[in-house]
């Protein structure tokens, strides 16, 4: 009777086995093993109702309020499946490169924990809806491989083992305890809101021979991943939400040694980023126990954000029997060729063929093009240019100011409160002159601020370019006055020392002229006399 | 007012149409019924008299308004109680659930309104619907009107009882084994399973969820019939259901009750008789096959051969469902909590609760099912049973290849005393030997009184294919007609 999933917070337990043992670096884990890693990825449908009754699927309701006697569990209740569900998840199969089951059934999934209503889910176990898919990753370029040859970008063929339905938990709040852990809570409340949305879970199958690049291919097919979906329409696939989770199986293999190592499963992982960190620092943890001569415990890992290391939940070792068996309240599956057939027409323009088109578009160099699916960019440049912005300056946007405040914030780029239609915005007012960059910096600030859209930000900050000339003649005159040796050295054909000039009118005018019409405005003034 | 109790559903349904009776009477005829005999039958778990007697008087209402009512409205029934109803505690007699009080009606029980029929009360069975003789209820053994130290059968004899002892003219029960047959049986009254899908699952607290089939309970076949049709048909909250016409049972039922069965092929099925049946039971059965032949029917042997093994897979599939449909009452939402002292564990108040809450033989099926499930075991049982459940669906179709119908005993034998079998789970499963293979088919099947055995009822099970209901009723009819006086005119009075 162990919490089943990603969902439930587990007590750490101590880890005698690892506590004491010190990671390996990085360069020391590749220098000895090949790692063997596999994603396991949740991902929350954004379907109207629940995958089986008509509760609203809504995300941050008042607790126990999109609840029925289905969702409940109550005796006597029997679901029906949601057929809007089920179609997002074919979609995702066909994405995906899947084979469609002509006929599957649901499973229950057997075991008791609170915010399990029926204390099993109904889940997919041997007959899954989508199987044997596969999704083409591009990774970023420029790093170096093993022979010392600067790798160019590069794609790497992630191999799906499967994809299945099956219903989301309720969520069990912990109270009364430090750290909202069930270790030390004096009493757990259970929010039912959850319980019965529908879930995707997508399994690729172990992915080996990556190598040193084993934690970047995670994170990339985590970020293609999630990419693919989005533009599907299926899900909001949100990380710092909850609506796609990933947890990722990590093993080391010897050099040189036929058999996989054990492997570990980390949850937990709330992030892009974090999926990268997971693997490496799995990678590191696992190194230091095999080198210490002790094997590797099947079990599942809880990777943490704050530290970026893994600690030990529970060991598979003693995992719980699931008791799987067909869900005899529901008809199987056995979605019509025909009905596959038509969504398959449906399915949007998909990755490989569709970022090669879009770097065309851009006008992007391979490098450009890498950096942009490193920062996992691409459908918030696409959205910034379809809001209006050229390519360019939603690039320059997105990986430049917007990727540095992102970084400093611990956050993913779309999890910045500032959307590609506001962005685009800002840059209109910069095209219009009426920001500089400067001052389109601080808009953006004020946006990601909470001070409202750009245009409120703007006004209430007082953000506008001095345009009126009468004003910046004035502080054009002033600045000559009170720099005469450098006015002069303009006059004497010196025009970089302009510059200075600019930079103190910049100064007096608290950065809220165009520098362009200042740099004018002093040569006009300079050259007339 | 004794006389309304006498009478049939169709007849009383036919009083209140045509104004010579009102519901509000006759209803509260059947409740001073209970009143009388309630104490000695316990057959009642909860009995809703404000509750009926105000239906009633909506029906009566509608007919003073001049409306057109249905075919049984103002008409009395007992609702097993494993059948969720809003308002009306709801405990499938176990302690576990005493004292919920359902949010909403079971699909049955808003047609059973929307009919205008009456429902009086819930009546007893065994925890669960998880046994032959309803002494696995928490709430003790309902008794058999024909002899108060006998069983009125099981998991559904509160609803078998009530019905025969005129308690009630019409009842509900569900049927996962046997449980309306055997009662129905064991009581000299009818009682039908339905095709499974036949009838909505939606609000049936479920037990074995691939076998379980709400159905209905009368004393004439007709009456049987008349209440089928109100509770069938496709429901979209029970995605099994099927979505398919309704077969035409009651006018089956009259078409048969002319008793001429000209153009049928009747099978017996072989071996469901032998070792383990009454010489009672068995001769009972024998004249009436002969009578069926007499009507016009053509008689044949039908040998089933995997009906043998129809209680080994029965006692693997049912047990292992139930295992997984238990497991939501663990104290956390509804229901019993025990010792919830805000120190223990969860598990612990999880286990104290299922501990305290459920009786031996819901304990016994839920382990039973719980190892037959797990891994390592899963196929040398669950799975095993599931394909011994395609042989026997394949016998029917067989079968069926050469006859309409096929009959055999209800029960191998007449209702028993209550207390010894009880002690010997295995010889109480073995009363199920009859009507387990109709279940794990999924085809359906009515028992039909046929005459006595030591003065008790003995039940002819009538057997046809999926969605051929109407062929049960049919036959029942004709069987019904054959006899001189109802077998139950021979009970003594209570
Ligand atoms: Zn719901």
């Amino acid at each position: 009777m162990h919490p089943p999933s990603s969902m439930t917070p587990v007590a750490p337990q101590p880890d005698a086995a690892t506590a004491p043992i010190a990671p390996r670096s990085f360069d020391q884990v590749i220098a000895s093993y090949q790692p063997v890693i596999g994603l396991e990825t949740h991902i929350e449908l954004g379907t109207r109702t629940k995958m089986f009754c008509g509760c609203a699927a809504a995300f941050g309701d008042e607790p126990n309020t999109n609840i029925c006697p289905v969702c409940l569990g109550l005796p006597g209740a029997l679901p029906v499946a949601n057929a809007a569900a089920v179609e997002s998840a074919i979609l995702i199969g066909l994405a995906l490169n899947c084979s469609i089951a002509s006929w599957c059934r649901f499973a229950r999934k057997n075991y008791f924990y609170p915010d399990m209503p029926k204390n099993f889910q109904i889940s997919q176990y041997d007959e899954p809806l989508c199987f044997d898919g596969w999704l083409d990753v591009r990774l970023p370029g420029d790093s170096v491989d093993i022979d010392g040859n600067v790798e160019q970008p590069s794609s790497v063929r992630i191999e799906i083992e499967r994809v299945h339905m099956e219903e989301d938990t309720g969520k069990s709040l912990h109270v009364g305890g430090a750290t909202g852990r069930i270790h030390g809570a004096t009493h757990s409340l259970v929010d039912y809101n959850r319980a019965g949305i529908p879930l995707v879970e997508i399994v690729t199958k172990p992915i080996t021979g990556t190598g040193e690049r084993a934690p970047e291919v995670a994170r990339a097919y985590a970020t293609q991943l999630r990419d693919v979906i989005r533009a599907l329409g299926v899900s909001d696939v949100r990380m710092e939400q909850g609506s796609m989770r990933c947890d990722v199986n990590t093993s080391l293999q010897p050099i040189g040694a036929s058999e996989w190592g054990t492997r570990t499963e980390t949850k937990n992982v709330n992030s892009l980023r974090s999926v990268e960190r997971a693997v490496r620092s799995e990678m590191c943890r696992q190194a230091g126990v095999l080198d210490a001569g002790i094997r590797i415990v099947q079990e599942t890992r809880h990777f943490h954000e704050d530290t970026g290391q893994t600690t030990s939940g529970r060991s598979k070792e003693e995992a719980t029997d699931y008791r799987y068996f067909p869900e005899p309240d529901l008809v199987p599956l056995a979605p019509e060729t025909a009905w596959v057939d038509s969504l398959r027409e449906r399915l949007p323009e998909l990755s490989a063929e569709k970022l090669a088109r879009l770097q065309t578009e851009w006008g992007l160099t391979d490098k450009d093009m890498a950096a942009v699916l490193g920062a996992g960019a691409v459908q918030l440049i696409a959205a910034t240019i379809a809001a209006g912005a050229t390519a360019e300056v939603a690039r320059k946007w997105w990986l430049g100011e917007l990727a540095r405040r992102a970084n400093a914030d611990g956050v993913e780029l779309e999890g910045l409160a500032i959307t590609p239609k506001q962005v685009a915005e800002v840059q209109q007012l910069v095209d219009r002159g009426s920001l500089n960059d400067k001052l389109a910096r601080q808009a953006i600030e004020g946006v990601l601020a909470g001070e409202g859209e750009p245009g409120q930000v703007v006004a209430a900050r007082g953000l506008e370019v001095v345009s009126d000339t009468d004003t910046l003649g004035a502080a054009v005159d002033a600045a000559i006055a009170a720099n005469a040796e450098v006015a002069q050295k303009v006059r004497d054909g010196k025009v970089a020392a302009a510059g200075a000039l600019v930079g103190a009118v910049m100064k007096t005018t608290k950065g809220q002229a165009d520098a362009q019409t200042v740099c004018t405005l002093i040569l006009e003034r300079l050259s007339a006399s | 007012m004794t006389e309304f109790i006498k009478l049939s559903a169709a007849e009383l349904a036919g009083l209140v149409a045509d104004g010579t009776a009102s519901a509000r009477d006759i209803t509260q005829a059947h409740l001073d019924r209970i009143t009388s005999t309630d104490e000695r039958l316990n057959a009642f778990v909860t009995v809703d008299a404000e509750g009926a007697l105000a239906t009633a008087d909506a029906v009566d209402a509608r007919r003073a308004a001049g409306e057109q009512l249905p075919p049984l409205a103002g008409v009395p029934i007992a609702v097993k109680d494993i059948v969720v109803t809003n308002g009306i505690e709801t405990t499938a007699a176990s302690k576990i659930l005493r004292g919920w009080i359902p949010p909403y009606d079971a699909t049955i029980v808003t047609k059973l309104r929307a009919a205008g029929l009456v429902p009086l009360g819930k009546t007893n069975l065994d925890e669960f619907a998880m046994g032959s003789s309803t002494e696995n209820s928490a709430f003790g053994p309902s008794r058999n009107p024909w002899d108060l130290a006998r069983t009125p059968g099981g998991s559904s004899g509160g609803s078998s009882a009530a019905v025969a002892a005129y308690q009630a003219p019409l009842a509900i029960g569900t049927d996962t084994g046997g449980s309306i047959r055997q009662p129905a049986s064991l009581t000299g009254i009818v009682g039908h399973k339905p095709t499974y899908g036949g009838v909505s699952r939606s609000g049936l607290i479920a037990y074995a969820s691939s076998l379980d089939q709400a159905g209905p309970f009368g004393r004439t076949v007709l009456d049987a019939a008349l209440l089928h049709e109100v509770i069938a048909g496709h429901d979209p909250a029970d995605s099994t259901s099927l979505d398919l016409p309704v077969p035409l049972v009651a006018d089956a039922a009259r078409i048969g009750a002319a008793g001429d069965l000209t153009g049928m092929t009747i099978g017996v099925v072989s071996n469901l008789s032998g070792e383990g049946y009454e010489p009672g039971v068995v001769s009972a059965i024998a004249a009436t096959v002969a009578q069926l032949e007499q009507m016009g029917a053509k008689v044949v042997e039908c040998p089933c051969p995997h009906f043998d093994y129809a209680l080994a897979a029965y006692y693997l599939i049912a047990p292992s469902e139930c295992s997984s449909n238990l497991a939501r009452f663990d104290a956390m939402r509804y229901g019993l909590r025990v010792g919830d002292d805000r120190q223990a564990s969860l598990e612990a108040v999880m286990a104290g609760t299922r501990d305290a809450g459920f009786g031996a033989e819901v304990k016994r099926r839920i382990i039973i099912g719980t190892y037959a499930l797990s891994a390592g075991y899963y196929d040398a049982y669950y799975g095993q049973a599931q394909k011994v459940r395609t042989l026997i669906s394949r016998d029917f179709i067989t079968a069926f290849s050469g006859c309409d119908v096929l009959v055999s005993p209800t029960s191998p034998i007449v209702a028993f005393e209550l207390g010894p079998r009880a002690e010997d789970p295995m010889a109480m499963y073995a009363v199920d030997l009859c009507t387990l293979p109709a279940s794990l088919a999924g085809v359906p099947a009515i028992s039909v009184p046929c005459g006595l055995s030591d003065g008790l009822p003995v039940g002819l099970q009538i057997m046809a294919p999926v969605l051929a209901d109407d062929r049960c009723y049919r036959v029942a009819a004709a069987v019904e007609a054959s006899l001189n006086s109802p077998v139950l005119a021979a009970a003594p009075q209570l």
